[in-house]
């Protein structure tokens, strides 16, 4: 083994890795370093526990921080309402591969104009509102509302959901789900005791991937949730480029860092490889 | 049986027109003569006249492609040799510590990272322009590529490499004809990738770029925040085709790389 190892090293000289080590070091530990050493300074570069003092005290922001939380885990259950069947469906079909590519296509659009596509959709005249006059119904403001924000959300993490919970499903033995229907079990306990167990792991990569960055979104809420700072996402975008008060950003971004890991422990630890697929 | 599958086609189809509802209006309205997203008037092709005319976001879409293009490449060479450097690391400790630094901004929120990346900028007294926002694009694409990559190494038989070097393969020759194959479906997969993320990417662009130097999705939003302007889903129509002829592309690739993978498999096994 070991003059395995000398050999390999032998074979290529380590300067290609150069590039590579210098991101790891500029890009990745550098800028948390960064990011920590801000939230713990002033304005004035002095050491101080301050800007966490404001945030533990000030009901403001315990207030968007549970906000955020909230709004995170609505889109995160919706989400998972409306894709788990659809990924349950995607299993059973043939040309899974073409309907799987149908799914991923929309993702592929930028995300700014399908959030712009909304701004219509959901506007006093828009097309659901049309739609709920042929009812009697509206019209109904749902543009710069918390709902309006909440339902774009989903919208954009549907296909990030269906995706994990489509792989893990479709690798599940179809004999397992046989065996348990042939030996008496009613759908329900199938599904509650085979099908959801075996897909578990899907479920909390799709989790993992909508819940982290949903707490952090703030272009959504600038464009439909009516330019209100309801998310941590905002507020540090607030700090940053409007308040340019970037310690006190940095001390959000610190928490919002925090609440990932939390998420992170509970999921488990397992990277969400499509995450930057749709970067707010 | 065939009564739920049924039923699963009804609802997979109610999933995809509920996905494709948003393009679909976008290009709907961006045919109709009005100023909004209400009421369709006349069929025109008014506004990709003004969009082909608008030479300011000309500029903006070719400098974006520009910058997915250089930011890709950039970010697939040093993620391959970063996916090569790991897989040469002999403790499989080493190499989780190394993955799990690598997936850091993978699983960062945007805003952090722009913010992040902004505070280093400053920090270090880089100006804000095309250039910072290369940088951060090559930055947050370096860890996919890797991902792509790396299990393609752990693929390879590593016992070739041991016979070419027996043979006397120099070690420039053991990366040409043995390493650079066996990564090549992954670091298309990479390249392919780290296009995406870069054309995606808003909120990290947002924070670092400066006012010389702008993006397609910066200037959407800035452009939607003052409302509605058919000219921008006249751009939503041309972005879609676009999309539509590189989804075909990866598509073509990635079912390409089944068959190689297939064949390098066979000769190696």
């Amino acid at each position: 083994m070991k003059g395995q190892a000398e050999m390999k090293n032998k074979r290529l000289p380590g300067l290609f890795a150069i590039p590579y080590v210098l991101w790891l070091a500029l890009f990745v530990i550098l800028p948390i370093l960064l990011i920590v050493w801000y939230s713990f300074t002033n304005t004035n570069q002095y050491l101080t526990l301050q800007n966490y003092r404001t945030f533990f005290t000030n009901g403001t922001f315990l207030r968007m921080s549970l906000n955020s939380f909230w709004y995170a885990f609505l889109i995160t259950l919706a989400t998972l309402l409306i894709s788990y069947p659809a990924a349950y469906f995607l299993t059973k079909l043939k040309n899974q591969q073409f309907w799987l590519l149908l799914i991923i296509l929309p993702t592929w659009i930028n995300l700014l104009l399908k959030a712009y596509a909304f701004i219509g959709i959901l506007g006093r005249q828009g097309l659901v509102n049309h739609f709920l006059q042929l009812f009697g119904l509206g019209p109904v403001n749902m543009l710069f509302t918390n709902f309006g924000f909440l339902l774009v959300a989903t919208y954009i993490e549907i296909p990030f959901m269906i995706l994990p919970i489509y792989n893990a499903i479709a690798a599940i033995d179809p004999a397992l789900i046989q065996a348990s229907e042939d030996l008496g079990a009613s759908k329900w306990q199938t599904f509650r005791f085979v099908l959801w167990p075996l897909s578990r792991a899907g479920v909390e990569s799709g989790i993992q991937a909508i819940f982290i960055p949903s707490l952090s979104l703030f272009m959504l809420t600038r464009l439909i949730g009516g330019n209100r700072v309801i998310t941590l996402g905002t507020a540090i975008e607030e700090y940053f480029m409007t308040t340019m008060n970037w310690n006190m950003g940095a001390t959000i971004g610190v928490i919002l860092i925090a609440m990932m890991i939390l998420v992170m422990l509970l999921t488990g630890n397992k990277p969400a490889h499509g995450r930057r697929m749709h970067h707010e | 049986m065939n009564k739920h599958t049924w039923l699963g086609k009804v609802y997979l189809w109610f999933v995809l027109i509920l996905l494709y509802l948003p393009i679909g209006y976008l290009i709907f309205y961006s045919f109709s003569s009005g100023h909004n997203m209400n009421h369709f008037k006349q069929f025109t092709w008014l506004h990709y006249q003004t969009l082909f005319q608008d030479n300011r976001l000309l500029a903006i879409f070719l400098q974006t492609i520009l910058l997915a293009l250089l930011s890709g490449l950039i970010a697939t060479a040093i993620g391959t040799a970063g996916a090569v450097m790991i897989d040469r690391l002999q403790q499989k400790r080493q190499q989780k510590v190394f993955l799990a630094l690598n997936n850091v901004l993978m699983v960062s929120p945007d805003v952090i990272i722009g913010a992040s990346f902004l505070i280093f900028f400053t920090a270090l007294g880089i100006q804000l322009n095309f250039g910072s926002v290369l940088i951060s694009h090559v930055a947050f694409s370096i860890p996919i590529v890797v991902l792509m990559v790396l299990p393609k190494l752990k693929e390879l038989d590593h016992t070739l490499v041991d016979a070419a070097s027996d043979l006397g393969a120099s070690p420039h020759q053991i990366f040409s004809r043995i390493l650079i194959p066996a990564m090549m479906p992954g670091i298309v997969v990479g390249f392919f990738m780290a296009l995406t993320y870069s054309l995606d990417d808003f909120a990290v662009t947002f924070f670092v770029t400066g006012n010389g130097f702008t993006t397609l999705s910066v200037e959407i939003y800035s452009r939607a925040r003052q409302g509605i302007d058919l000219e921008i889903n006249a751009l939503s129509t041309i972005i879609f085709l676009f999309v539509l002829v590189l989804v075909f592309i990866y598509y073509l690739l990635t079912t390409k790389r089944f068959k190689k993978n297939g064949k390098i498999g066979g000769i190696i096994k």
